[in-house]
């Protein structure tokens, strides 16, 4: 941006330092206009990026706790031979709920979740993009959790696996509603993670900060816009099949059925390709976290910036190729199978080149080294551990020995918390100031970390030794002539310390409410746009946009034009900029809150629940949907007015 | 497992190779007596480890898990050391240090030579790995099976139905849950779903092979060592999935033939009141409406075959031992042995449960 007096529309003009200028009286005008609506009516229609982002990652964190706990019942179930604490049916509710839990209702949404938090205060936007739409995103997610649970307790818990496999959750050996409840909050779920995905690529695309064009956006947003179009092309994928599914249970189709034309196979397939990209929707914003927490602690730039965000891309299109080796195990042709071998053991080159980014960014660096950087150390172990097995998986000969055994439950543990749970603890402990003004303590974060990491080393190192002795996964029961009961009462006392750590955790959390350290804007000497503004950001986070210069905002010496003026404090106006380069392109007016994306959103819910006891549900309940949304869109006088009088002609 | 006790997952020495691959040919062209007891034979431990291999398919998997362990192992143990590094320098900051921008103004030419030697080196070592991979790939679908022994293995919840075809002169049978076959003799499994997706995995012997309803599929295997092999089915497929297990007992070709000559026979005609009273009884409930007793009236065809049930070393596809006391408790509630089974409980008076099991129990 050489000139960016002369590309600002009409109105607006940058200006050096405005801040000081942006008089108090503006100030509370910009907060009166953005803020949300009082009341229990108006926390309904609230659309403020920052209020609906805690919501979603409130509900994210009573799904990772819920699901933990349906663990902890797993693992002392299993804790000796010959067990009952409970049965078999219960024990396969019990890991089909955690794994629907964590893959479904945490693990992918808490990742947007978080997004839609910190991107639109990255970037330096007043708003995220959409905001009724994210909204209504929020509450379609909430609604889905709310199906899962309210129909498992009240004894329609799916039974089939997270995975779901016909034919044992087709029409003929899935008993009861339980796989068409799975099914319904797939599509609740998969309709929300959509929607985000379009929320957040609008905001990172189109609501940049002047200046920041792509080669300069932090590297948490790459990997965050990466992700996203791959949930774009996976997801659709998952919602073709599980409808296929509620078909084939509720109105007689036959996708899934051999004996009519159908394939079994086909279900494998579809919910793979959706399957396995899935694990990167978990991993690569973790690898964002990382590439955010690692420069400021190692108080220097991240080493490689250009190699990582490639890296990002090319493991985001390797990704897609990898689904099979899910189904090595099945009557797939060697030579296939042998393409998926390569693509699986390939896509380490990407993750490595950013792994060793890292370890040359912490190694020039000083490190300051606090509990985020902790958390992010102990991906550098766990992690690792859990790439190497992803590599022995991705082998045809070693896969035909470990799949389906605790090795795998091993590997994908290490994967998922070595490889997002830990960097998002992580993310916790370094963003819980900007969200809430006050600093977690530090003390209990070492113990909560230690705790965590010695827990989960030995409650899941031992499952893959297991594995290799032959214990199969998803077992509610073993016979104590097996061996195998030493390993899996020590990795029982492993989840229990693991429990100890969460629940130090939210001791924390509790704490800090009440005498927590203020944090103040910058409590950790960071580089990027978030830091700038007041902890907690203001509803419209920033009073004035700033103007951008370089990679890392906060650290290049300041230049001018340092921030955006002329944007409206008493109208929702943003700046929206080009895509490539941030450029400054228009000046549009966001919508108003409203109570309508909440109402469209319960109009839904009843729609898709109906769907699961009549076909005929599609037909009726799409008529509330109509209305409801009709009205969401429907515009009012006084906007328009508004609108019409802020707009200047060129 | 005695090799692996210092390194629980690395293979120390392959058991196979040092007893001789020049032994499996001569196994199978001369029939070697063997004078083992058949007590012996029920006390052998179960087995149910990749890293142990008893044929020449899972040990193909074992070397290739070795190879790829030690490279794993180097590669996770330098990212360690770069961090470790790091962490040991010292080199303290403060959130209020000042961040070092140098590498703005300059690039820095070490560290990008160091990432980009790492990141060529895990390209070299991974195109290693597919190299091995593939080529271990390839060494499993070698495997000689011109005089193979055919199988039919169904998968049924949850339960194992094995079909042996005619072999050189012996009938074809029908058994369940316990597979037996000859040492040094490939073996051909053709493998079918009833029901749902089963998985047949015997670790000693091979990796897995699924069992899809509507597509059929083959594992070829060959046991090198004799021994009694677990085979847990290893795809979930539903209640009882943890107890569907199979066993396999690899023994040498005189015993096997001995086997399945008894297996192809019919069940005897009971010699003692009692168990004759046992086998009215069966075909009079309705146990005979499901399973089959071949020289019996008794056809079903809806669960395991039972000619021979006392050869077998289980009950229940591996829920319960096989002896008259767990019989008796198996058929008198088998939900509370087996929650969850297909088996009803047949309402029997105490002397008819006793003469039925009096019966079973003879059907060696």
């Amino acid at each position: 941006m050489n000139e960016p007096d002369a590309a600002l529309p009409s109105g607006a003009s940058a200006r050096a330092n405005v801040e000081s200028e942006t008089s108090d009286a503006d100030r509370r005008s910009l907060a009166l206009t953005w803020a949300d609506p009082p009341g229990w009516l108006g926390a309904l229609a609230a659309i403020n990026h920052k209020t609906i982002a805690r919501r979603f990652i409130a509900t994210t964190f009573a799904s990772f706790l819920i699901a933990g706990l349906l663990a902890l019942v797993m693992r002392l179930q299993l804790a000796r031979p010959n067990n009952h604490v409970v049965g078999p049916d219960t024990y396969d509710a019990l890991f089909t709920l955690h794994g629907t839990t964590m893959m479904f209702l945490f693990a992918v949404p808490v990742m947007q979740a978080v997004a839609g938090y910190l991107i639109p205060l990255m970037v330096g936007a007043r708003s995220i993009a959409f905001p009724r739409m994210n909204a209504y995103a929020y509450w379609m997610f909430l609604f889905g959790c709310l199906t899962l649970y309210g129909a498992a307790l009240l004894g329609a818990a799916p039974q089939a696996g997270w995975f779901s496999y016909v034919p044992l959750a087709g029409p003929n050996y899935g008993l009861g509603k339980g796989p068409d409840i799975w099914a319904q909050m797939i599509t609740f779920t998969e309709l929300s993670a959509l929607l985000e995905a379009i929320v957040l690529i609008t905001t990172i695309l189109k609501m940049r900060a002047p200046g920041m064009s792509l080669n300069r956006m932090p590297l948490f947003a790459w990997a965050t816009l990466v992700t996203q179009f791959m949930v774009i092309f996976a997801m659709p994928s998952i919602m073709l099949a599980s409808t296929a599914l509620i078909l084939d249970r509720l109105v007689g189709t036959q996708f899934y059925n051999p004996s009519l034309g159908g394939d079994v196979l086909l279900w494998q397939h579809l919910f793979w390709f959706f399957g396995h990209p899935e694990v990167y929707l978990i991993f690569i914003p973790a690898l964002g976290f990382i590439s955010s927490i690692l420069p400021t602690f190692a108080r220097r730039p991240i080493f490689g910036y250009t190699a990582i965000v490639l890296a990002l891309i090319a493991t985001a299109f390797l990704a897609f190729g990898l689904w099979v080796h899910h189904m090595f195990a099945t009557s797939i042709p060697t030579l296939g199978k042998s393409f998926f071998t390569a693509a699986s053991v390939m896509i380490a080159v990407p993750s490595g080149i950013q792994i060793f980014c890292w370890v040359a960014t912490l190694v020039t660096g000083r490190l300051n080294l606090k509990t985020p950087l902790l958390f992010v150390l102990a991906f550098f172990f766990i992690l690792v551990i859990g790439g190497m097995t992803g590599i022995m998986l991705g082998a045809v000969p070693l896969d035909l020995q470990l799949h389906d055994t605790y090795f795998v439950v091993a590997h994908l543990h290490y994967v998922l918390l070595g490889g997002a749970v830990f960097p998002l603890f992580g993310a916790f402990y370094y963003w819980f100031p900007k969200v809430t003004g006050r600093l977690l303590d530090e003390r209990l974060g070492r113990w909560q970390f230690w705790l965590f990491f010695i827990g989960f080393n030995v409650a899941f190192f031992p499952m893959h030794w297991l594995g290799l002795h032959g214990m199969p996964r998803r077992i509610w029961t073993y016979s104590s002539g097996m061996g195998w009961s030493g390993l899996n009462l020590l990795s029982s006392i492993g989840a229990a310390t693991i429990t100890l750590s969460i629940l130090l955790f939210l001791v924390n959390i509790v704490r800090t409410h009440w005498r927590g350290e203020a944090a103040g804007c910058d409590p950790w000497g960071g580089a990027t746009l978030e830091w700038r503004t007041a902890s907690p950001p203001p509803p419209h986070n920033f009073d004035a946009i700033p103007v951008v210069h370089g990679r890392d905002p906060l650290w290049d010496a300041p230049r001018n034009p340092a921030y955006v003026s002329g944007l409206a404090a008493d109208a929702r106006e943003v700046l929206v900029t080009t895509a490539l380069d941030a450029e400054p392109d228009m000046r549009p007016l966001f919508p108003q809150p409203s109570i309508w994306p909440f109402v469209s959103a319960v109009a839904t819910t009843v729609l898709f629940i109906g769907s699961v006891f009549t076909p005929w549900a599609m037909v009726w309940g799409s008529v509330p949907v109509a209305v409801t949304l009709t009205a969401w869109f429907w515009p009012t006088r006084r906007q328009t007015a508004q609108a019409l009088a802020l707009e200047r002609k060129p | 497992m005695k090799t692996s006790r210092a390194f629980p997952l690395l293979v120390l020495r392959t058991p196979l190779r040092r007893a001789g691959m020049a032994r499996y040919g001569r196994a199978f062209a001369s029939v070697v007596p063997v004078v083992a007891a058949s007590a012996a034979r029920a006390t052998a431990p179960l087995e149910h480890s990749a890293l142990a291999p008893a044929g020449i398919q899972a040990e193909h998997i074992a070397r290739l898990w070795n190879l790829t362990l030690v490279v794993c192992g180097v590669v996770f143990a330098g990212v360690l050391v770069g961090v470790l590094f790091a962490l040991l320098r010292r080199r303290r900051a403060e959130h209020t240090t000042p961040p070092n921008l140098t590498s703005y103004a300059a690039p820095e030419r070490r560290t990008q030579r160091a990432v980009a030697g790492a990141s060529a080196l895990s390209v070299v070592l991974l195109v290693g790995l597919i190299v091995a991979d593939v080529s271990t790939d390839r060494a499993l679908s070698k495997l000689p099976v011109s005089n193979a022994l055919h199988i039919d293995l169904t998968g049924w919840q949850w339960w194992w139905q094995a079909h042996y075809a005619a072999d050189a002169g012996r009938p074809a049978f029908v058994t369940a849950n316990e597979l037996h076959i000859p040492v040094g003799r490939p073996v051909v499994i053709a493998l079918g779903a009833g029901d749902v997706i089963h998985s047949f995995w015997v670790p000693n012997l091979h990796g897995k092979k699924d069992l899809l309803p509507g597509i059929a599929s083959t594992i070829e295997f060959r046991a090198d060592r004799e021994g009694v092999y677990d085979g847990p089915c290893a795809e979930f497929c539903g209640t009882e999935h943890a107890l569907m297990a199979l066993r396999i007992v690899a023994e040498s070709p005189a015993r096997y033939a001995a086997w399945a000559a008894t297996q192809s026979a019919s069940a005897a005609v009971p010699t003692d009141a009692l168990a004759a009273r046992g086998m009215q009884v069966f075909e009079r409930s309705p146990c005979a409406s499901c399973h089959s007793v071949r020289g019996t009236s008794a056809q079903g065809l809806l669960a395991p075959d039972l000619t021979h049930l006392m050869s077998r070393q289980t009950l229940a596809a591996g829920a319960l031992p096989n002896d008259a006391a767990d019989l008796a408790r198996w058929i008198s509630d088998p939900n509370a042995v087996k929650p969850g089974t297909t088996m009803p409980a047949v309402h029997l008076s105490s002397p008819d449960l006793q003469a039925l099991v009096a019966w079973l129990t003879t059907l060696k």
